[in-house]
């Protein structure tokens, strides 16, 4: 699977992609490197262009202007989709088939070594979670399960490079913990991921680092904490007195929520010395919770100066 | 190509196709069997001569392949026009075609596959009504196998039609172009007959035109004359001349070679036209 270029290509290169359909422009030229082995959220408000982003770096859609490559080779190179594992938005798979034959199929569509192949498929069942289901139609899956069974066929083998289009949306709480440990293993084993999301709280917990598009260009991209910081703190506490309470009153606001105080805003390197203060002030702390700004509200910032810019 | 083709009958068979259609095969065949031999009893106990009969059952056949061309028409329509649109509509064609898939490979993996079964489907109702037909009257058509063919060969052409449209336009839009096409063709080809009969030039051309346009009436009328007995082609040509033309049941003469070959290249062309602008539209 490893390729001579491996080393020597960022995984995705982007430089300067304009996509429009008719006259909406869905990207407006994008640029965006992706780095070997990273973990990246691409995050965005609905027709930021982030799912057109996906489509091109898969030769579903080509680019009206603009360059770039993947995994080394140009974008639109059919070769090169033996080493990408896909889920769409738009989840669909043959409602006729066993969720064993859809992962057949597509082992067989991405060309993979005959010998490969059973024991791929039962792996992928099994790191989705549907090895009791393989033998069931699909039609009779629920959404969640549907999702799932995408997700295995988006690591059917072990992909190079893993694009993951909203990849949570049909999943419940578990389900989303299990898709965040898979993200993390497949990363670990030397996968590039792009996590597709318009939900920070999703990729806040896996990723390496976060790309955010509106408009179809790139309006903040960097590690999480950099892009949305931390700006306050929820503690949870007992035993504060009168005084204890009104001496946090200097590290900013302070509101009470039962034993939870959250104090906003709060610069992330003074949240130790307010945890101090309130031990001082006789207080038992049983819980902190640095506590980032709302995206939206992130967003509003960021739209607001690339307007300015 | 082959692995699309082969899940394309896979589905057909377990989305229940298929049997739907062997099904209907069945019950038409038993129809048919039923009227001829209704129809052949009550001839021979009225003493009405052999040959009266034969006229009459391949006149009957004739009818009967009629009304199952448009059967097979909507069949084609109903397979075709999903066969890519349907996966672009539903999204699975974005899971499939991510893989290194050629885009042709899946378009022209899907007419074959559904190719496959309605042109089974065609010969199998097709070769059964007409054995009906033989075993009650003893009379068969001149050339089953040309009449079926040609069967066949419309329903190819409504198929690919469909199939086409169908990764370009949504799927009910598909389906109703192609069977309005259809319908239009045929009432071309009747009128074109007319026009013929009666000298007018000017609409037997448009009537012309059309036939090479969409050439499933003109491979109709290759139905008609693989089933008629040379004797009514004899008689009608005689008695009716160039009126004979204007029946739309009738053909003097099967349509020639270089329309066949056209009818093929028409497939040809269609396919590859729907293959180019597949492979450079946006999913």
């Amino acid at each position: 699977m490893a390729a001579p270029d491996r080393a020597s290509t960022p995984a995705i290169e982007l430089d300067g992609i304009v996509k429009t359909f008719g006259r909406t422009t869905a990207l407006d030229g994008l640029s965006l490197t992706v780095g070997r082995g990273e973990l990246v959220g691409l995050l965005g408000p609905n027709g930021a262009g982030k799912t057109t982003t996906i489509k091109l770096l898969l030769g579903l859609a080509r680019p009206t202007r603009g360059s770039g490559s993947v995994l080394g080779a140009p974008l639109g190179d059919r070769a090169v989709r033996a080493r990408i594992g896909y889920l769409p938005e738009l989840f669909r798979y043959q409602p006729w088939l066993t969720a064993r034959e859809v992962l057949a199929l597509h082992a067989r569509l991405a060309n993979m070594p005959i010998g490969r192949r059973a024991a791929a498929i039962e792996e992928s069942l099994d790191r989705v979670g549907l090895t009791d289901r393989a033998g069931d139609a699909i039609s009779g899956f629920s959404k969640g399960m549907q999702q799932r069974l995408g997700l295995g066929v988006a690591l059917l083998g072990e992909p190079e490079l893993i694009l993951l289009d909203e990849p949570t949306s049909a999943l419940d709480p578990i389900g989303r913990t299990d898709v965040r440990a898979i993200v993390r293993s497949a990363r670990d084993r030397g996968a590039t991921v792009i996590l597709n999301s318009h939900l920070l709280t999703e990729v806040e917990r896996v990723c390496d680092r976060v790309v955010i598009l509106h408009r179809g260009r790139t309006i903040a991209s960097g590690a999480l904490d950099d892009v949305v910081a931390v700006d306050g703190v929820r503690v949870r506490v007992t035993g504060l007195d009168e005084s204890g309470h009104a001496a946090l009153e200097t590290f900013g606001p302070v509101a009470v929520d039962g034993e939870w105080l959250e104090v906003r805003p709060l610069d992330a390197a003074r949240i130790p010395d307010l945890v101090a203060a309130i031990v001082a002030g006789g207080g038992r702390v049983h819980a902190v919770e640095p506590g980032r700004g709302s995206l939206e509200a992130r967003f509003f910032e960021l739209i607001a100066g690339s307007t300015e810019t | 190509m082959i692995l699309i083709a082969r899940l394309t009958v896979q589905e057909l068979v377990r989305r229940r196709v298929v049997w739907v259609l062997a099904a209907l095969t069945i019950v038409s065949v038993l129809l048919v069997a039923f009227g001829l031999s209704r129809l052949v009893e009550l001839a021979r106990e009225d003493g009405v001569p052999e040959l009266q009969i034969r006229v009459g059952v391949s006149q009957v056949l004739i009818m009967i392949a009629f009304m199952f061309s448009f059967v097979l028409a909507m069949t084609a329509a109903f397979v075709g026009a999903p066969a890519v649109g349907g996966d672009l509509e539903s999204g699975v064609a974005l899971a499939i075609l991510a893989r290194p898939l050629r885009r042709a490979d899946l378009l022209l993996g899907r007419w074959l596959g559904s190719a496959v079964v309605v042109v089974l489907y065609a010969a199998a109702s097709g070769l059964l009504a007409i054995a009906v037909a033989v075993v009650i009257s003893g009379f068969g058509p001149p050339q089953p196998l040309v009449a079926v063919a040609f069967l066949a060969g419309e329903a190819l052409v409504l198929l690919t039609l469909t199939l086409a449209l169908g990764s370009v336009l949504p799927t009910i839009a598909a389906g109703a172009i192609a069977v309005v096409g259809f319908g239009l063709g045929w009432m071309a080809g009747v009128l074109g007959g007319v026009a013929s009969a009666l000298g007018v030039d000017a609409l037997r051309s448009v009537a012309e035109f059309s036939r090479w346009v969409l050439p499933t009436d003109g491979l109709w009328r290759g139905v008609i004359y693989g089933l008629e007995p040379p004797l009514v082609v004899m008689i009608a040509a005689g008695e009716a001349g160039d009126l004979a033309e204007a029946n739309p049941f009738y053909a003097t003469e099967p349509p020639p070679l270089v329309f066949i070959v056209w009818s093929v290249l028409w497939v040809a062309l269609v396919l590859g036209a729907a293959t180019w602008w597949f492979e450079r539209r946006d999913l």
